[in-house]
């Protein structure tokens, strides 16, 4: 291959540089009926799963169809969007906060046949490219991180677990039967990149065995204080070993006090904790961020391991799947998860999910952690 | 293709878009090179990119080295460096860096910018893209180092676009879509993100602070952009007098011309909507009254949860006195555990030229790079410094609404000028009253 400039001048790396635009103006590339409407909507509703429909003061109405995307997407996939917005919508296409996709038009017939023909679309091997839905109560799309695609702290993929999830969770993303929307997000680590922390169901990665240390590299390749500085549990300290004969400055971890974060890894490479058997994901139910009724939430941790197991992670879907099935049957109107395991109590989420309590659950993080065991007498048998 | 990928094959199954299917069609495409275009990186970096992932997936362990810092000229950030563990089998996806490219607030394109962003990254990248990162920005999957200034080149001359945020230092401002398409947007947060971004291009860009710093901006409560939960810096819609109340549309409700909550729960019978039950009873300040003919409520005491108005969205409208609530610290797990944002300012106006924002922001920035210890969020800085301590730095009165409640443990600091004669006092006086 041959290299083709761009017209940027390497020898003069400074000259017609263009810095600090930013990104384009968000009303730029409004559809007609958005720009002309803007601030001026009175209310809204939602014909079928996957079609809005908005109302102006004008009287202008606009229909949209909303399908999901897969996050990770080709500029073929994204250039097929672009021809079905040319095709229907003017030109004009956007994403959603969960990274759907959404058509905009003025027309609810040109809604009808957009949304047939978005639901039409399928790869070869047989999965639909667009399928229409994600509104309402029921499933949208996942949030989702990197996992072995493209980061290096990942204990479990990503792409994969969500796209079984939805596989097994697809009628609830073409539905709008549950009590109230399910968020559903996943971080193959626990820096938690996104919204896991604070979803309805939330899949986290972890490990199960503590990082392993490179004596020969730790102290060329990391800023050793940095390394101490990132462990929650204090259980990584500087120290001097015997490598090759020779004394060198290295790290020392406390394998008794280390949860197996990975953050070590993070600040230092010298730290690899990746593990083939050791790691897999925990599942969190509960959380929310909208304020509606109750205060935002945090999720919590109900299975504390499930085994990584590709391509289709089989216990993970069948947990998944049964806590949603066990939430839909119990809760009531407008209840999001967490507010229905706290109105039944975790006691009972166990009980009615048949999910297992283990020790693993009980918080032990420092001071917070006593304020999540039960100071009561009133408790079920 | 390239490699057996027997096990990824199997994620080709089911009826949820396949990612694996979308990498193999575009491994086509660049093999097929409809357009006679002379790649720039490697043509096959899609079957490579496959083939490691098919390792990971025998493996169950990642194949990305740790580390890599690359970037282009007068930035600190907005390129991501990788690396392969695996570049002799794997050649294609050898060097395969992110860039982040900033998005417009919204996510609102036309197909003209799309194409001319898929023609830049079909010659000079993978082909693989992230619509979009969980921060918000367009994220460009695989190219080499030669390739970033030329990408940035291209970016900046010909789509007037720019680089989003990496490393310790402002990241991409998002918003949810706000007016563009909502009635319930108490502010317009599109343009105050893409105002912010612009105002504050060089924190951006270069990073000087201790760790990240995120905006988010939510037009209401319902928090459609999640900013509660996912920036330390949020900026949440509400208004401060009364909701409006459409009788008429109410009966509608009631009389079931009108579905409740917009229809998001038409695929399930849940009966006839009962007013007094989904909304009045659910209020979580039972502010809220329906005597069979009007609904009233009690605004003085209505906490703006958004679910009445939710609930019948053709009746129930939010005020006109508009604004935002400012919640700070938000952040994930690492290192001190996760927290959602904090109640600092009850209400501020959110007009053009937001100077009553950029003023709270820059009191909390000022403190927190002088402050802030190396990797620490201002939300541990809160933690480690004291509530008290923003309050202070962002010249704000304590007042109850900053708390859930009031603290249970007796451990008080207080000022020493609150206390009559300071602290300063000599031991010989104390014992001219009390022998040893
Ligand atoms: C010392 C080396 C590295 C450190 C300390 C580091 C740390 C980080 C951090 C803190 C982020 C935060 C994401 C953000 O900026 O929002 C990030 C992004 C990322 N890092 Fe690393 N990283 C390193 C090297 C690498 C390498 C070698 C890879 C892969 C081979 C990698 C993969 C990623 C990915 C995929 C992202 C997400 C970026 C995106 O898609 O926009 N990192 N890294
Ligand atoms: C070390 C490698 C890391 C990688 C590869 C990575 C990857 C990413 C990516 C791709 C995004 C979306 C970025 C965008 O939209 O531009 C992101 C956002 C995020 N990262 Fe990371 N990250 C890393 C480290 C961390 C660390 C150390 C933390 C926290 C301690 C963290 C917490 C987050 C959070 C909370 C978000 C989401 C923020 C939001 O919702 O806007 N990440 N990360
Ligand atoms: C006119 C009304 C509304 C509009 C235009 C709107 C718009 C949106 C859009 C476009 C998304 C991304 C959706 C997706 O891809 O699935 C979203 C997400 C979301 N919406 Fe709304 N929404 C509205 C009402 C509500 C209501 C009533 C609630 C809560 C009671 C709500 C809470 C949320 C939440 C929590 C998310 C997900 C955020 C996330 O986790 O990423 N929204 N909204
Ligand atoms: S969640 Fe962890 S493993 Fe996944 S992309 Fe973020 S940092 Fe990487
Ligand atoms: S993995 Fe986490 S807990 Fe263990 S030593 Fe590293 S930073 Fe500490
Ligand atoms: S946060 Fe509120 S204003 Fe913004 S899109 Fe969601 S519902 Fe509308
Ligand atoms: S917004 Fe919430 S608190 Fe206010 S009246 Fe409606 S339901 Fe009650």
């Amino acid at each position: 291959m041959a290299f083709i400039s761009s017209g940027y001048n390497p020898q003069k790396p400074m000259e017609g540089r263009i810095t600090d635009i930013g990104p384009q103006k968000y009303d730029s590339m409004f559809p007609p009926v958005i720009a002309k409407n803007f601030g001026k909507w009175l209310y809204h509703e939602i014909l079928e799963p996957g079609m809005l429909m908005h109302v102006a003061e004008s009287g202008d109405k606009v229909y949209t169809v909303r399908c999901a995307g897969t996050r990770t997407m080709s500029i073929t996939a994204i250039r097929e969007v672009c021809d079905i917005a040319d095709k229907y919508t003017g030109g004009y296409v956007r994403w959603t906060t969960r990274n759907n996709i959404e058509f905009i038009t003025d027309s609810l017939e040109t809604a009808k046949a957009l949304r047939d023909d978005l639901n039409s679309r399928k790869f070869e091997a047989g999965s639909n490219k667009f399928p229409v839905g994600g509104t309402g109560a029921g499933i949208s799309n996942p949030v989702h991180t990197q996992g072995w695609l493209h980061c290096h702290t990942p204990a479990t993929d990503s792409t994969g677990p969500v796209k079984v999830v939805m596989d097994t969770l697809f009628e609830e993303f073409k539905n709008m039967r549950l009590p109230a929307p399910v968020r559903i997000s996943l971080a193959c680590c626990i820096n938690m990149c996104g919204a896991v922390h604070c979803s309805d169901i939330g899949l986290v990665g972890i490990h199960r065995k503590p990082p392993m240390i490179d004596h020969k590299w730790a102290d060329k390749l990391c800023e050793i204080p940095l390394a101490v500085a990132a462990c929650p549990m204090a259980a990584v300290r500087p120290t001097k070993v015997d490598f090759e004969g020779k004394k060198v400055n290295s790290i020392a971890i406390k394998e008794d006090r280390c949860m197996y974060c990975g953050n070590c890894y993070t600040m230092c490479p010298a730290l690899p904790i990746a593990d083939k058997e050791g790691d897999g994901i925990a599942i969190m139910v509960g959380g929310k961020v909208s304020n509606r009724m109750t205060f935002p939430k945090f999720s919590k941790v109900v299975v504390a391991y499930i085994p990584n197991e590709p391509s289709r992670w089989p216990t993970l879907t069948a947990t998944v799947k049964k806590i949603v099935d066990t939430y839909a049957a119990n809760a009531r109107k407008y209840e999001r998860l967490g507010d229905w395991a706290e109105r039944v109590g975790w006691q009972d989420f166990f009980k009615l999910t048949g999910l297992t309590f283990t020790h693993h659950l009980i918080d032990d993080f420092r001071d917070p952690a006593y304020y999540t065991w039960r100071q009561s007498t009133q408790f079920k048998f | 293709m390239k490699f057996e990928t027997p096990l990824l094959d199997q994620l080709e199954q089911g009826p949820w878009p396949s990612v694996v299917s979308d990498i193999k069609q575009e491994a086509a495409h660049r093999a097929a090179n409809p357009n006679g275009l002379d790649y720039q990186i490697p043509q096959d970096c899609c079957e490579d990119l496959l083939g490691l992932l098919e390792l990971s997936y025998k493996d169950m362990e990642t194949h990305w080295k740790h580390g890599g810092i690359v970037g282009v000229f007068g930035y600190g950030g907005g390129v991501i460096g990788r690396y392969c563990d695996q570049p002799e089998m794997f050649p294609g996806v050898a060097h395969f860096h992110t860039i982040r490219v900033a998005q417009p607030s919204g996510k609102f394109y036309s197909t003209k910018f799309l194409r001319q962003l898929c023609d830049i990254w079909d010659l000079r990248g993978s082909g693989l893209t992230n619509m979009h990162g969980s921060t918000g920005d367009i994220v460009l999957i695989g190219t080499t180092t030669p390739q970033l200034e030329e990408i940035f080149y291209q970016l900046t001359h010909e789509m007037n676009n720019d680089l989003g945020g990496s490393g310790s230092n402002l990241r991409t401002p998002a918003a949810c879509m706000g007016m563009s398409r909502c009635e319930y947007a108490c502010y317009n947060t599109q343009d105050v993100c893409y105002q912010l971004t612009e105002d504050y291009q060089d924190e951006l860009h270069r990073p000087a602070f201790p760790y990240k710093f995120k905006f988010k901006f939510d037009g209401c409560p319902n928090g459609c952009v999640c900013a509660m939960a996912r920036s330390d810096f949020a900026v949440v819609g509400t208004w401060r007098d009364d909701i409006k109340i459409d009788q008429d549309a109410v009966k509608a409700y009631v009389g079931g011309e009108f579905v409740p909550n917009a229809g998001a729960h038409s695929g399930r019978d849940w009966g006839k909507f009962d007013i007094q039950a989904e909304v009045i009873d659910r209020c979580p300040t039972h502010c809220m009254s329906w005597d069979g003919q009007k609904l009233t409520i009690d605004n003085a005491n209505c906490v703006r949860c958004m679910h009445c108005i939710d609930t019948m969205p053709r009746a129930l409208h939010i005020g006109d006195d508009r604004g935002a609530s400012v919640l700070c610290g938000a952040k994930a797990p690492v290192v001190d555990g996760a927290q959602m944002g904090s109640l600092l300012v009850p209400f501020v106006k959110v007009e053009q030229p937001y100077d009553e924002l950029k003023e709270i922001i820059e009191n909390i920035w000022d403190w927190w790079i002088e402050e802030g210890k190396n990797r620490e969020r201002l939300g541990e800085l809160m933690k480690r410094a004291s509530f008290q301590k923003l309050l202070e730095v962002t010249n704000t009165e304590a007042e109850a609404f900053h708390v859930k409640e009031p603290r249970a443990n007796p451990y008080i600091f207080f000022k020493e000028d609150e206390v009559p004669g300071g602290f300063k006092r000599d031991l010989a006086d104390y014992r001219s009253r009390h022998q040893r």
